[in-house]
Parts: structure tokens; C-alpha cells; sequence
């Protein structure tokens, strides 16, 4: 059963065509990761599927909920699909447990008692149990951003969407971020959509690979295909400039 | 001096007794009309958002003093309005409109990744309004809003020009019965700094105390 569907869709900033005719399937359980150049629409298309941008053609199908339809509840349908941001977006006025703790609260319903049970233990699985009580100023950035995760975990969602998750992070950080998304992948019920520069990490985890260039997407393959022979010039191009 | 206000203490006392109570209550009510068509600019409802900004532009662009008297000479004549109702109507809408702004501000320059992170995490405009991004945006306006509360105490000088009983109208009337046109202004002018000075300093105790 497919989690995600484009068909034909196409999105606009007034004359700027960002998306062009996208199509793409994402099965439950898989972990994709989106590549291409800055400015090619992969933060934009990751951003339409739980509906932080809107579409402007075309369909798009997320957990059986059409978002080309405005009656669509996207509230509801944001349960289901969490997001982790470039700049983490944490809550600055909430400590770290509250962070975690309030949308499960508000949303879910959760029951107190179960609902810091859950966080304390997602806290534990980030390995930032000790930082609980304190704000996110004084976390750094590879905690804010593991706090972030956990806070997406907390909704117990079908899916996760990572917005160059680890793009802001020192380069010393950026290895707990992607230790902790591996496991996150591993989970066979998880569907993860990545955009990312991260190339080893896309190597090794994903199922697939989109390369997305000017708003298109030129090349959707299984993962070991895209690295070792990618199809189209731009994506080879691309694969070249990385440094490995 | 001394002597002209102890032989008509009770009417400066009363007039400062009604200019508090005035503000007090204009303060209140200012305070959560601004916050409502401050967030009725931002709710995502077009409608929503044309009539917060409408109501804004009319009520700040009007000098205080016609809003005042429109409620002290027409809106009165329907319903009965004494002076001290109609100044603090008049005080409290004019005031709403600039506390409105402010908090306005205020909720714009809360990073919108705030906003964000609460719309993706599931939690409706409101939660996220309400949760995250007022009680950043309340925390940026503290100084500001102060400044709106204090002009609000000296712009309630006002009701003295519909018959409001406040200390500026009690002046205007010890001057004329005394033939003094400079010390009841003088001793007002004093009972105004008791008000406006604490308030001026408890908000730069604030802000400072926020900063840390």
C-alpha cells in the first residue's frame, strides 16, 4: 500500500515554477531519500506532503487523505506525519520534556502519566535523558536536533519527513543525528522520506533515490542503481561534485 | 501650592480616584481587544483578517478625542452613557487599536520555524497561537506594551472634555473656581507622574528582566 502518491503535481511561488509535473509513489515502511542540487524543490516537495506548502495542480495522496482537497484536515493528517526540520523548531519557551510532551497531550490525549513515560523513554533512546528539565538554548545543535526527532516519535507517527536534518549541525554532531535516524530506518513499519547531502547515509539506508533538479524529478532508482549507475547527466554530474 | 491642594483635596483625590479606575479598567479592556484583533489579522480567514485590519485603521487614524465624544454626544443619546462610560469607552477601543499592533509585531517577529514546528507536530493554529507563539510574542512586546500603557494613563486626560470627573477635570474646574490657571494643573501634573513613573520603571525592571 502506497503511504505517499504524487500524480501530476505542480506547485507555484507566484511565476516560479517550483515543482514541475511530479510523480512519485512511496511504499509504507520504505526509506527514501530525496538528492539534488539547493534550489531544486526537495525541500519544497518534502514540505507539501504533510501540507506546510500547498499544491497548485495534480494529486496528492498522504495516509488515504487527498491534500488538493481544502476540506482535507491536516491536523489529523499531521499525526500521522511527523517532520524534523533543518533548524530543529523547537519550542524556545517549553523545556525539553515539554517539547516532546505537549502535542501528544493536546492532540493525542495522552494521559499524563503515560505521556512523560513515553517521552522520558524517547528521551533515553536520543541519550539525552539528563537534559530533560533545561531549554533548548542551551542545547547544541545535534541535541536540539535529536530532541526534535524524539519529539516527532512522540506522535507515534507512520511517517517521518527530514528536512536536511543534520545540514545545520557542526560537522562533529552530525553523526549522532544519523545514528539515530539508521534506527529510525530499521524500523520496518517506518516510511521515511530524507533530503539530505548526507551521501553515506543515503548509500546505506535508503530503498530508493530521487534526484530532483529545477523543480523536476530526473531520476528515481533503487539505491545501489542510483550511485553506481545513474541514468541521467545532471545526476552523475551531481554524483561527481560530491566529495567523497 | 500646598494650601490650594489641601483645601480642595477631596476633588483631587476623587479625580485621581476616577483617571485610575478609568485607566485601570481601559487598560483591561484594551488588553484583550488588542489581543483579539491582533490575532483576528493573522487567523488564516480572509474575511477574519479584513475586518481586524479595518477596525485598526479606522480607530488608530481617528484623533482620540472624536472617538470620545462620537461615544459621548451620538452613541449616548441612545443608549445612557454618563462621561467617565463614554471616555473609557473611547480611551479603551482607541487603545486596542495600537495595543492590537503591537502584539501584531509582537507575533511577527517570533521566528515563524515556531509556528511551524507546531502546525507539523500536529497541534491546530490555535494550540500553536496559544502554546508557542504568544508567550514568545507577549515576551518581545513587554516593552512596547508599556509604553502603550502609558500613554493610555496620560491619554485618559481626556474624559475631562465629557464632563468625566478625572483629575484633569477636576482641575479645569478648581481653576476656574479659584481664577488659578497654573497650580491645580501643576499638583495634576504630579498625581499623573505618581501613576506613569512606577509603571515606566516596574516595565524597564521588566525588560531588563527579561533580557536575562
Amino acid at each position: 500500500m502506497s503511504m505517499i502518491e504524487f500524480k501530476d503535481v505542480e506547485k507555484y511561488y507566484g511565476d516560479f515554477h517550483a515543482l514541475h509535473d511530479i510523480n512519485l509513489e512511496v511504499e509504507a515502511g520504505e526509506t527514501v531519500v530525496l538528492l539534488g542540487p539547493s534550489g531544486s524543490g526537495k525541500s519544497t516537495l518534502i514540505r507539501t506532503i504533510n501540507g506546510l506548502e500547498s499544491i497548485e495542480g495534480g494529486q496528492l495522496i498522504v495516509n488515504n487523505q487527498d491534500l488538493a482537497n481544502p476540506k482535507t484536515d491536516l491536523n489529523r493528517l499531521r499525526k500521522d506525519v511527523g517532520m524534523v526540520f533543518q533548524h530543529f523548531n523547537l519550542y524556545d519557551n517549553k523545556t525539553i520534556l515539554e517539547n516532546i510532551m505537549i502535542a501528544p497531550r493536546l492532540v493525542l490525549k495522552r494521559d499524563e502519566a503515560e505521556n512523560k513515560e513515553t517521552a522520558m523513554g524517547l528521551l533515553e533512546r536520543v541519550g539525552l535523558t539528563d537534559q530533560a528539565n533545561k531549554y533548548p538554548s542551551q542545547l547544541s545543535g545535534g541535541q536540539k536536533q535529536r530532541v526534535a526527532i524524539a519529539r516527532s516519535l512522540a506522535m507515534k507517527p507512520k511517517a517521518l519527513l527530514f528536512d536536511e536534518p543534520t545540514s545545520a549541525l557542526d560537522p562533529e554532531m552530525v553523526n549522532g543525528v544519523l545514528k539515530i535516524m539508521r534506527e529510525i530506518a530499521q524500523d520496518s513499519s517506518m516510511t521515511m522520506l530524507v533530503v539530505t547531502h548526507e551521501m553515506g547515509f543515503a548509500k546505506q539506508v535508503a530503498d530508493r533515490v530521487i534526484f530532483m533538479a529545477d523543480g523536476k524529478i530526473l531520476e528515481d532508482a533503487p539505491t545501489a542503481k542510483f550511485f553506481e549507475h545513474p541514468e541521467e547527466e545532471r545526476a552523475r554530474q551531481f554524483l561527481s561534485q560530491i566529495v567523497h | 501650592m500646598w494650601s490650594l491642594f489641601t483645601s480642595h483635596a477631596s476633588e483631587f483625590l476623587t479625580g485621581f480616584g476616577w483617571t485610575i479606575l478609568s485607566s485601570v479598567i481601559a487598560l483591561i479592556g484594551s488588553t484583550i481587544l488588542g489581543l483579539g484583533f491582533a490575532l483576528l489579522q493573522i487567523v488564516p480567514n480572509r474575511w477574519a483578517n479584513l475586518v481586524g485590519k479595518i477596525y485598526i485603521e479606522i480607530v488608530r487614524n481617528i484623533p482620540l478625542l472624536v472617538i470620545t465624544m462620537f461615544f459621548y454626544v451620538v452613541v449616548a443619546n441612545i443608549f445612557k452613557l454618563n462621561g467617565f462610560i463614554s471616555g473609557t469607552i473611547g480611551l479603551t477601543l482607541y487603545t486596542s487599536a495600537f495595543i492590537a499592533e503591537t502584539i501584531r509585531a509582537g507575533i511577527n517577529a517570533v521566528d515563524s520555524g515556531q509556528y511551524e514546528g507546531g502546525r507539523a507536530n500536529g497541534m491546530s493554529w490555535w494550540e500553536t497561537m496559544r502554546y508557542i507563539v504568544l508567550p514568545q510574542a507577549i515576551h518581545l512586546v513587554i516593552p512596547p506594551l508599556g509604553n502603550q500603557f502609558v500613554n493610555l494613563i496620560k491619554n485618559s486626560s481626556v474624559l475631562a472634555f465629557v464632563a468625566g470627573l478625572d483629575l484633569m477635570y477636576q482641575a479645569n474646574m478648581i481653576s476656574q473656581l479659584t481664577f488659578d490657571t497654573f497650580n491645580p494643573y501643576i499638583i495634576v501634573a504630579i498625581f499623573y507622574l505618581m501613576l506613569t513613573m512606577p509603571l515606566s520603571y516596574y516595565m524597564r525592571y521588566l525588560e531588563e528582566k527579561n533580557a536575562h
